[in-house]
């Protein structure tokens, strides 16, 4: 074909892209070769899945061109995208659960045997590209049988089937084990050896310095360079990434931990096939303390977390708080006996998003007499307390009774993080707090997980960032396959040590 | 500034009361463009439904007493909508309140007032009960609200032709047997003076459901509960709230308002129960009153009045102008549809031009 | 006696099997629909609409057929407000499904007192389906005339059942309407237009569930009134949920409902039945709806986009 001959597979041009009066892309240019892998690295938020919407068609840029194969184009929708050879792996996965390896490959473009979808055909063509490129996987499994590294596989077939040849990684890596980011990155490396092309979207270093050839740094939407990386190195990069070299050690006081708060022995959950989720974990958490729980997702923190406020029932073992068995005690109650909760998922969980920002402050505490005058809540009492929350936790909003729902996620973290912290805890659980914010939010939300520590609140912290788990805690514990499998201090370890405990000291399953 | 003047701020400033108000009207004009092609003229039949619900102090008197249980209907609709259930269900708790009232007023020998009171205590537990089988059916075994709320308007409508065959017969009519004079809620007094309408205590005891209703959930932490429960249930649970609790309270106090329906209307306007093939469809109409209203306590005071004084109106279009009094159910599902797919409304208005930040 | 509540229970399942089978589809395309009802509703009044005046045009055997065809290309009014409502518009689907059927209700009334002078119900048909005997099985003893002796409309709603199976599972189109309702996202970023496949599972869900309405009115009763429809749309709707949303699952769920409104018909003949109050028979249908959900319990897997408005400017 004549397009191999062409080196420049994607050129983009002065992009500038806007969503009223912000500017998600400001002159961002970037060229992508035949054969290579170009990064694209930014913090979160930095415009970085906005610039790829619109190479896949999804948004119209404001200003600037888009070259395929060296012809300008305007690419219309997704279609069109894939028409052009441009192919996407989502982070989240676009894929039927329920359906087989095969079907979810072909869909879209199916075999036929006159009205009928050839099945057997459509089987064997996924055979094919699989071995040609090393994605081995199994085309008759279901999805959902499917351990998340074998469907990122699929995901990738998926856009291999569909002719691409510059093929889109949106954070590939951020749900994978250290085995399978490994793994992927072999791929990857031979996928470009057949001539194709990547864009690699992260914020790992570590991945980009492996496979990379070169990288593009925007930062708050504006490009700030491109750059070989064989001659660069991972300071240069993050420099370029933060902007300026911000310190993100936190002072702590000095580890003094006092008498256990939290003891979990033996405890064992199974799931509803029957599966231990949770296999005979034991844990403690004192007060004055933090401890890290680490692991890839999907390997029992959720489960555990639940199981202290008992959202879920487990099996076997027992939770205590201070000596207390908690087995026969309601959620509620276990919140009173001094367990604060910031739970994972803003959304679902931690706010009722149509609320305003008072009436989620007290979502806990809601029926305590202090909030009640006879029948009555003590709106007077509500709103005060709001005003002076949003000042203390530095909620930025236009007042308290602003619903959440419009609101930055940095900012409705603080919300949930006020509520959690004045009820006055003895012990906090808390899980993946910084997930998609900015540096400010992080920054603001570490500190005051730490200031409570410092003042004597256990603290157990469930992260799936290795850098958090290693910047907040005093000691780390990992979980893998619903155990813990190893235990450490951040001061003993590295995040290469703790990434291979964390994928079961690499005897799991592939 | 306070939470209520927030409010009112927010809803002058987004079209909440302008897509009911237009959806209204654009309904009324369909109405009467799907009169004019059946032959009818449509200004003769608004015509005689105004004066029918004006007409004469009976007629004023009557409308008010067919508004009753609309209104009703729609705060049951609206308690449960509250906490993100859609009961469909009010016509068998209505039909349940029926029932039991009138066994009550019929086979219970006790002193006037009392009787009263006990027929409609007992019309309100055994709608609220009936309430509660929907919930349970929801919490238990995972069941459509939906569904259950059909199959068990159906089994009420059943099971209240077989308690009327068995304790209440009135031989040779297909109906009931009267309540006893003492069960009897009317003001006969009253009565005389509009007319010979039928008005009863319901005339009194409906201020203070819509009072309650604004109360509890204005003001009170179940009416809280409640509210968090419908909009997000994951966080309700996760909040320490029994959220299956609150379901079933919830549908208590929905069904229980249908049985108060069925009971003011047994005790208060025509002394029996009728053996019908089919249920009322005042639930029904309460769903459409409280989507109309978006199940506020203003909203659903004014569509209830407004969707009832059309109901009691259309008798009127049916002998005034002959047309079929279907058209206003017609209009009525239709103000629904438009309430429910607003998009179809804007689509019909003048397009605005995008609105200036702030004006203040 | 067996033979005849067996044959009476295809009858019955062949109304709910066409509900079903229009609801199944709508669903698996994500869209919820409780307007089968409703579609009924309209398909048992068109096809008496069509049926009376095929008759009145002399066209005798062939009105029913008539009918039927009226009652499918006229739905399509139903239909197409629910696709506009939740497609278009966003609409909750729950809702614009109850609306549809208070509409479709009230429409039809109307109508009725409007072609018919103020009549009640449409003129009672002289030409309606008769059952057809499938020669030599239907000379088998009982499962003979249980099962080969039964009206067109039977054997129709029990072929869509082969035929929706066949399309659902072996051709791409199915792939793509399953696709749909589990994870329309996918589907989009595979170039697949979402929205109009699900606009035609709507519309050929109302046109199909409208085929159940007309198989009770041109086999069973004969005419059209306000209760000719009383719930069979929301049974047939528990049917979908108790068959898993999957076109022979549908079929024993249609089954299981026919067979109790059958019984409704056939036990009051026996002896002992007598001592039993008739509204226990009328109440069976429903209460072996509502048993049925709870033994099915949280066991059915409802495909998982459903009732979601598919956006596709947030995938």
């Amino acid at each position: 074909m004549e397009q191999k001959r062409v080196e420049k597979v994607l050129e983009l041009k002065h992009i500038t892209k806007k969503f009223g009066n912000f500017v998600a892309n400001d002159d961002v240019s970037l060229t992508v070769r035949r054969g290579e892998i170009h990064a694209l690295l930014g913090e979160n938020g930095a415009g970085k899945s906005t610039l790829m919407n619109v190479v896949f068609g999804m948004y119209q840029p404001e200003e600037g061109s888009i070259s395929v194969y060296e012809n300008e184009t305007k690419i219309e929708n997704p279609n069109h995208a894939i028409h052009l050879g441009i192919g996407m792996v989502h982070q989240h996965f676009k894929l039927i659960e329920n359906f087989t390896v095969t079907e979810n490959i072909i869909i879209g473009m199916e075999p036929k045997d006159g009205i009928r979808l050839n099945m057997k055909a459509a089987v064997k063509e996924v055979q094919n590209i699989s071995e040609k490129y090393g994605l081995k996987v199994d085309p008759n499994s279901k999805i959902e049988d499917l351990p998340v590294g074998m469907q990122q596989k699929v995901e990738i077939l998926k856009c291999l089937y569909r002719g691409a040849n510059l093929l889109i990684f949106d954070e590939p890596t951020a749900v994978l084990t250290p085995d399978e980011i490994g793994e992927l990155l072999q791929v990857m490396q031979k996928l470009v050896a057949e001539g194709k092309s990547i864009i690699l979207i992260t914020h790992k270093l570590n991945e980009i310095m492996k496979v990379a050839d070169k990288c593009t740094i925007i930062r708050k939407g504006k490009y700030i360079a491109t750059v070989d990386i064989k001659d660069s190195n991972k300071e240069e990069l993050a420099e370029m990434m933060i902007g300026k070299n911000i310190s993100r050690e936190i002072d702590k006081e000095a580890y003094n931990p006092k008498q256990n708060v939290l003891e979990i022995k033996n405890l064992t959950m199974l799931s509803s096939s029957k599966k231990k989720v949770l296999n005979n974990i034991n844990l403690t958490v004192a007060a004055g303390e933090i401890v890290g729980i680490a692991g890839v997702d999907g390997n029992g923190q959720m489960e555990l977390a639940e199981a202290i406020i008992k959202m879920r029932d487990f099996e076997e073992g027992d939770i205590l708080i201070n000596g207390v068995s908690q087995k026969d005690k309601s959620t509620r109650e276990i919140y009173e006996s001094g367990v604060s909760y910031v739970p994972a998922d803003r959304h679902k969980h931690g706010l009722v998003l149509e609320n305003d920002i008072a009436e989620n402050l007290i979502l806990i505490e809601y029926y305590k007499e202090k909030y009640n005058q006879g029948i009555k809540l003590n709106k007077a009492l509500m709103y005060e307390e709001a005003r002076a929350a949003m000042k203390n936790y530095d909620v930025r909003a236009e007042n308290e009774y602003t619903i959440v729902r419009g609101m930055s996620g940095g900012n409705q973290q603080k919300v949930i993080l006020s509520r959690e912290i004045s009820r006055d805890p003895e012990l906090l659980i808390i899980v993946q707090p910084t997930r998609g914010l900015d540096i400010g939010a992080i920054d603001f939300i570490h500190r005051q997980v730490v200031r409570l520590r410092d003042k004597g609140v256990a603290v157990l912290l469930i992260s799936f960032e290795l850098e958090e788990i290693l910047t907040l805690s005093d000691r780390i514990d990992i979980i893998f396959d619903g155990q813990i499998v190893g235990q450490t201090k951040p001061t003993e370890t590295n995040d290469r040590e703790l990434g291979l405990m964390m994928a079961g000291k690499g005897s799991g399953d592939e | 500034m306070n939470k209520t003047m927030e409010k009112i701020r927010k809803n002058l400033k987004s079209s909440q009361a302008t897509i009911p108000l237009v959806a209204i009207l654009i309904a009324l004009f369909i109405g009467a463009i799907v009169m004019l092609i059946g032959g009818y003229n449509p200004i003769v039949a608004y015509e005689s439904l105004v004066l029918k619900i004006f007409g004469s102090v009976y007629d004023m008197g009557e409308t008010v007493r067919a508004i009753i249980p609309l209104i009703l209907s729609g705060f049951a609709v609206a308690v449960a909508s509250k906490a993100g259930i859609f009961n469909i269900g009010v016509d068998g708790q209505i039909i349940m309140g029926a029932v039991s009232s009138l066994l009550v007023g019929t086979l219970i020998d006790l002193p006037p007032i009392i009787h009263g009171i006990v027929a409609i205590v007992v019309g309100i537990i055994a709608g609220g009960l009936w309430g509660v089988l929907i919930a349970s059916l929801k919490t238990k075994f995972g069941i459509n609200e939906v569904i259950s709320s059909i199959m068990l308007n159906y089994i009420a409508l059943y099971l209240s032709h077989m308690l009327i065959k068995s304790f209440a017969a009135q031989e040779g009519t297909a109906r009931s047997s009267l309540i006893k004079e003492s069960a009897s809620i009317g003001f006969p007094s009253l009565n005389t003076l509009f007319g010979g309408a039928r008005i009863h205590w319901g005339f009194i005891i409906l201020p203070f459901i819509v009072f309650a209703f604004y109360y509890f959930f204005e003001k009170t932490r179940w009416g809280y509960e409640t509210k968090t429960v419908g909009l997000n249930p994951d966080a309700a649970n996760y909040s320490g709230m029994k959220v299956n609790g609150i379901l079933i309270r919830t549908m208590f106090i929905s069904g229980a308002l249908g049985g108060l329906i069925g009971a003011l209307d047994t005790l208060g306007v025509y002394g029996y129960v009728a053996i019908v093939s089919s249920t009322s469809g005042i639930g029904f109409d309460g769903i459409a009153i409280a989507l109309l209203g978006g199940n506020s306590t203003l909203g659903t005071t004014l569509s209830g009045i407004l969707i009832g004084a059309l109901d009691y109106g259309s008798q009127g279009m049916q002998f005034g102008a002959g047309v079929p009094s279907e058209i206003i159910g017609i209009v009525i599902s239709l103000i629904i549809f438009f309430v429910a797919a607003p998009g179809i409304v804007k689509a019909l208005l003048p397009k605005k031009k995008a609105p200036k930040k702030e004006v203040e | 006696m067996t033979a005849n509540i067996i044959s009476g229970s295809l009858i019955f399942a062949a109304a709910l099997l066409f509900g079903g089978l229009g609801g199944m589809l709508s669903e698996r395309a994500g869209v919820i629909n409780l307007g089968i009802e409703g579609f009924m509703i309209s398909g048992a009044f068109f096809s008496a609409v069509g049926a009376y005046y095929a008759e009145s045009a002399g066209l005798g055997g062939l009105s029913p057929f008539i009918g039927l065809l009226t009652a499918f290309i006229c739905t399509a009014i139903f239909s197409g407000m629910h696709a506009l409502a939740t497609l278009k518009y966003k609409a909750d689907h729950v809702i614009s499904g109850v609306v549809i059927n208070l509409l479709a209700a009230n429409v039809t009334f109307f109508l009725v007192k409007l072609l018919f002078d103020g009549a009640a119900e449409t003129p009672r048909l002289t030409n309606m389906f008769s059952k057809i005997s499938i020669p030599f099985l239907s000379d088998v003893p009982i499962i003979g005339k249980a099962l080969f002796r039964s009206y067109p409309t039977t054997y129709i709603a029990f072929a869509a059942v082969l035929l929706i199976g066949f399309v659902f599972f072996k051709t791409s189109l199915g792939l793509r309407l399953r696709g749909v309702g589990e994870n329309p996202g996918s589907i989009d970023t595979a170039g697949i237009n979402v929205m109009k496949i699900k606009f035609w599972a709507v519309m050929m869900s109302g046109s199909i569930a409208s085929l159940g309405g007309a198989t009770i009115v041109l086999t069973t009763n004969g005419n059209f009134s306000f209760n000719t429809i009383a719930g069979q749309g929301y049974i047939a709707i528990a049917a979908v949920i108790l068959g898993r949303w999957n076109p022979y699952g549908v079929l024993s769920g249609a089954l299981l409902f026919g067979f109790a409104q059958a019984i409704k018909d056939q036990i009051q003949i026996l002896d002992f039945a007598s001592s039993i109050p008739t509204e226990v028979f009328y109440m069976l249908p429903y209460l072996v709806t509502l048993l049925a959900l709870i033994f099915t319990g949280r066991k059915t897997r409802a495909p998982k986009a459903l009732g979601i408005h598919y956006d596709a400017s947030v995938r």
